[in-house]
C-alpha cells in the first residue's frame, strides 16, 4: 500500500494535498475494488470539514467521500466521468477528485506515518 | 465490523482456505464470506468466459425421506415434486401461508421417497422451524445436514470441460439439473448440474472434511475462485431473484415473471398465491449511476416502487437494476430512479438482462 508522505490523511481514508487537491488514499480504493462510479461536487460549492461532498461507487458498494477540510471547491477531475477506473489505478495522481480553497483543515488529519500504521 | 461480532460469525469448511487465497471476507446472512479474491470484475468475467469456483457451503441442505416424502413437499413448496424423477433437481419455492416465500430452494430427488433440499444460508433456522412445524401428519423424516456438506459451485462455459478429466462419469451425458453420483479427483461426490449464475456448470457436494482438499484441487486445475460480489453481478444480470431482495416474507412470488414454479394447487398459503399481485418485478438500465436497494422508483412524478438489487453489469457496461413497482405501473418505457435527491432517467428492458449464447 503507498501513503505518500507529503500528503495528509483522513480516518475516513481521503488525502489532502498542499494545493488543497483531494483523493482517496490507495487503501481505500483497494477496499472498494472496482470503481464504477464517481459523483463530484459542484465548483464553487461551500463545503464544511466532515461533510458529504462526493460519492465513489464500486461494483459492490456507494461509498461516501468527506470534506477534509472547510472550504471552497474549484476544481472536479472531468476525467473521471468516462474513466472511474483511474481511481484504482492511479489515487495519488489521475484519479484525484476534486481541489479546494482550503481555510482550515479538518483537526483529523494525519501524516503518511500514521495514517499507514492505523490502516496495517 | 467489529471483533465481537466475528467471532460470532459461523464458518464454511472453507474458511482457512479463503484465507490462503488472499480473500477478503465480509459478514454475510451471519457466515464470515469472502466477497472477492482478486477483483469482482476478473471473477465475474471468469466465469462469463471461463470457468470459476464459488465456496456455496454455507447454504443449507435437508434431507427429507418416508413414505409421505413427495406429498408433503408439494405440501410445503408450489412446484410439482411428484413429476421430478429421481436424479433430477428443481427450482422450487418455500411458500408461507399469507401469500409470501419463507425461502426459494433447490429440490434433488434422490430416490422414490428420498429427497435433498439446499436453501439459503440465511434461513436454515427458520426454514427447518417452518418445515417441523407443516410435517405433522405426514409419515416423514427431516434430517438436518447442513454441517455434513461442502457446497462447491464449479460455474462457466469451461466447468465441463475442465471437470471431465476428474470425473468418472461422462459429464456430457448429464443433462441441466441432473443430479448424480461420481468420484471427483477419486472422493465421493455427488455432483448437480444446476448453478445461479446464468452460465452452465455443476455443484459439487462433498464430505465436509474432505471439501478443502477439493477445494484445492479444484483450483489447481486453473478454476478462478469467486466471491460473492461476482455471484451478485452474476446473478443480477442473469435476471434471477435473490431471497431477502426480490422475494421475501411480505412479497407476493408471482411478483416474478416466475410462474412457472407454482405447478401444484395443494400448497400451502395456495388461496394468496392464486391472487394477481399488486406489484412486478421490472428490469431498469441505467447509463452511468449505478442504483443500490430500496432507492425510490417514479413514474411520472410519482413514486411507484422501489429497487430490490442493482449494480454496475460487469458484462454489459452499464448499471443494472431489478425493481418492485406497483403493477399497474409496470409497463412503462421509462422511469426515474432517485439517487441522493436526484432523479436519473432508467429505462425499462426485459429479465433476463444477459443470456449465454
Amino acid at each position: 500500500m503507498q501513503t505518500p508522505s507529503e500528503l495528509k490523511y483522513a480516518p475516513s481514508h481521503e488525502w489532502l494535498s498542499e494545493d488543497g487537491t483531494v483523493g482517496i488514499s490507495d487503501f481505500a480504493q483497494d477496499q472498494l475494488g472496482d470503481v464504477v462510479y464517481v459523483e463530484l461536487p459542484e465548483v464553487g460549492r461551500i463545503v464544511t470539514a466532515g461533510e458529504t461532498v462526493a460519492v465513489v461507487e464500486s461494483v459492490k458498494t456507494a461509498s461516501d467521500i468527506y470534506a477534509p477540510a472547510t472550504g471552497t471547491i474549484t476544481a472536479v477531475n472531468d476525467a473521471l466521468s468516462g474513466g472511474p477506473e483511474l481511481v484504482n489505478s492511479s489515487p495519488y495522481e489521475d484519479g484525484w477528485l476534486f481541489k479546494m480553497d482550503v481555510t482550515e483543515e479538518s483537526t483529523e488529519l494525519t501524516s503518511a506515518e500514521e495514517y499507514a500504521a492505523a490502516n496495517n | 465490523m467489529t471483533p465481537t461480532s466475528e467471532q460470532t460469525l459461523k464458518r464454511t469448511p472453507l474458511h482457512a482456505a479463503h484465507l490462503r487465497a488472499g480473500a477478503r471476507m465480509v459478514p454475510f446472512g451471519g457466515w464470515d464470506m469472502p466477497v472477492q479474491y482478486s477483483g469482482v470484475k476478473a471473477e465475474h468475467d471468469a466465469i462469463r468466459t471461463g470457468a470459476g469456483v464459488f465456496d456455496v457451503s454455507h447454504m443449507g441442505e435437508f434431507r427429507i425421506t418416508g413414505p409421505d416424502a413427495a406429498r408433503f413437499l408439494n405440501r410445503v413448496t408450489t412446484n410439482d415434486v411428484a413429476k421430478l424423477k429421481p436424479g433430477r433437481a428443481a427450482y422450487n419455492w418455500l411458500p408461507n401461508d399469507t401469500g409470501g416465500l419463507v425461502d426459494d430452494i433447490y429440490v434433488y430427488r434422490v430416490a422414490e421417497e428420498e429427497f435433498f433440499l439446499v436453501v439459503n444460508a440465511s434461513n436454515i433456522e427458520k426454514d427447518w422451524a417452518h418445515l417441523q412445524q407443516h410435517a405433522a401428519g405426514f409419515d416423514v423424516t427431516l434430517t438436518d445436514e447442513s454441517d455434513r456438506w461442502g457446497l462447491l459451485a464449479v460455474q462457466g462455459p469451461q466447468a465441463e470441460a475442465t471437470l471431465q478429466p476428474h470425473s468418472s462419469v461422462d459429464l456430457s451425458l448429464q443433462k441441466k439439473n441432473a443430479f448424480f453420483a461420481t468420484k471427483l479427483f477419486g472422493f465421493d461426490v455427488w455432483l448437480a448440474r444446476t448453478g445461479y449464475t446464468g452460465e452452465d456448470g455443476f455443484e459439487v457436494f462433498t464430505d465436509a472434511a474432505e471439501a478443502e482438499t477439493v477445494w484445492d484441487k479444484l483450483l489447481a486445475i486453473g478454476l478462478t475462485p469467486a466471491g460473492l460480489g461476482a455471484r451478485d453481478t452474476l446473478r443480477l444480470e442473469a435476471g434471477f431473484p435473490l431471497y431477502g431482495h426480490e422475494f421475501a416474507d411480505h412479497i407476493h412470488p408471482l411478483s416474478s415473471t416466475y410462474t412457472w414454479v407454482v405447478k401444484n394447487t395443494a400448497h400451502l398459503g395456495a388461496q394468496h398465491i392464486q391472487t394477481a399481485p399488486k406489484q412486478k418485478l421490472i428490469g431498469l438500465a441505467l447509463d452511468k449511476v449505478p442504483v443500490r436497494e430500496g432507492y425510490p422508483v417514479q413514474l411520472g412524478g410519482a413514486v411507484v416502487g422501489h429497487v430490490t438489487s442493482g449494480t454496475s453489469s460487469p458484462t454489459l457496461g452499464h448499471p443494472i437494476a431489478m425493481a418492485l413497482v406497483n403493477a399497474e405501473a409496470g409497463d412503462a418505457d421509462a422511469y426515474d430512479v432517485e439517487v441522493r435527491g436526484k432523479l436519473h432517467p432508467a429505462r425499462r428492458v426485459a429479465l433476463p438482462f444477459y443470456k449465454r449464447a
